[in-house]
């Protein structure tokens, strides 16, 4: 199965880099945009007996390592 | 005492501490390997800066799980004296010792520059031989070291006079202009509720010699050794 892990900083954290990216593309004129958020995507395969069994390591590795819960939320989708 | 300095792969300030205890402050120092399980007798453990794991997924996120790191956190839950600087702040932090986070500088430059910190309590073994409100001039010089935690935390840390060292200007006040990277509260400096473990972005190492304009991060590594000097007189 091919997993996508989407890990974005949680609403109260600061996140420079995507003020200065949001800065960049209103020097483009690109002025409509607002809040800018960065974050990391993650893309792997797993072997699974089920859905549920790929979901439940997948939610593992997030809490321990892929995200840092003081600072960061996840989410993830599973294909195939 | 003895004091065990870890290198993770990507550490590059453990030979300044080794140096710093060793040269200028004649302590016993023993370099340790982050595949190695701790062994032998310590009374502090450093955690060196730097850049583990090439700061990979997030600071110091892959280096807590490193083997060493299961006998580094046995010996914080024995009451065994931790230290992280800088790297080593954002290890503690990722494995759970420390609160809160270090993250991406406010500014998004990398600081490299003497910081003026003012001591905020003293009933730590980490602090005791400075004066409350003391200066110290010591370096600051990373990327990601703006300190953050969730509102709840940042009170509790304050309640239980938790933060131990804070940005200040050179009048002491902790002012916007004094905080080289937009931590929370201008914290520089914290200790865990049991207050053996102690992670600051500073680097103490980088100023105990005059030839390094200044010898004021000796504060932090004498008040260890008085600390543990003190406890083995309770103990003999």
């Amino acid at each position: 199965m091919r997993v996508k892990i989407f890990v974005s900083l949680k609403s109260g954290v600061l996140d420079p880099q995507g003020k200065a990216i949001e800065r960049s593309l209103h020097t483009l004129g690109y002025s409509e945009v607002q809040d800018v958020r960065t974050g990391k995507y993650l893309e792997l395969n797993i072997e699974a007996s089920s859905y549920e069994a790929a979901e439940s390591r997948i939610r593992q590795m997030c809490d321990k390592l892929l995200a840092n819960p003081v600072i960061e939320d996840y989410r993830f989708e599973i294909e195939g | 005492m003895r004091w065990g300095v870890i290198i993770f792969p990507g550490s590059c300030d453990d030979q300044d501490v080794f140096d710093a205890l060793k040269r200028d402050l004649g302590q016993k120092v023993k370099f340790l390997w982050h595949k190695d399980d701790l062994a032998g007798h310590f009374d502090c453990l450093v955690l060196p800066g730097g850049f583990s794991y090439g700061d990979y997924l997030r600071c110091g996120a892959v280096a807590r799980f490193s083997p060493i790191m299961r006998g580094v956190l046995e010996f914080a839950r024995r009451g065994g004296l931790v230290l992280g600087i800088c790297n080593g702040f954002q290890i503690l932090c990722e494995s759970g010792l420390l609160p809160g986070a270090l993250v991406r500088n406010a500014g998004l430059q990398f600081v490299c520059q003497q910081v003026m910190l003012r001591v905020e309590e003293t009933d730590t073994p980490f602090t005791c031989e400075a004066k409350r409100g003391q200066l110290l001039k010591i370096p600051v010089k990373h990327g990601e070291g703006c300190y953050y935690a969730d509102p709840v935390t940042l009170e509790r840390l304050r309640k239980n006079h938790q933060i131990l060292l804070r940005y200040v200007d050179s009048k002491g006040r902790p002012s916007p202009s004094a905080n080289p990277n937009g931590s929370l509260d201008n914290i520089a400096g914290i200790c865990n509720e049991g207050r053996n473990v102690f992670g600051l972005m500073p680097h103490p190492e980088d100023a105990c010699n005059k030839l390094l304009g200044s010898e004021d991060g000796r504060k932090i590594f004498s008040s260890i050794a008085a600390a543990c000097a003190q406890g083995e007189q309770r103990h003999a």
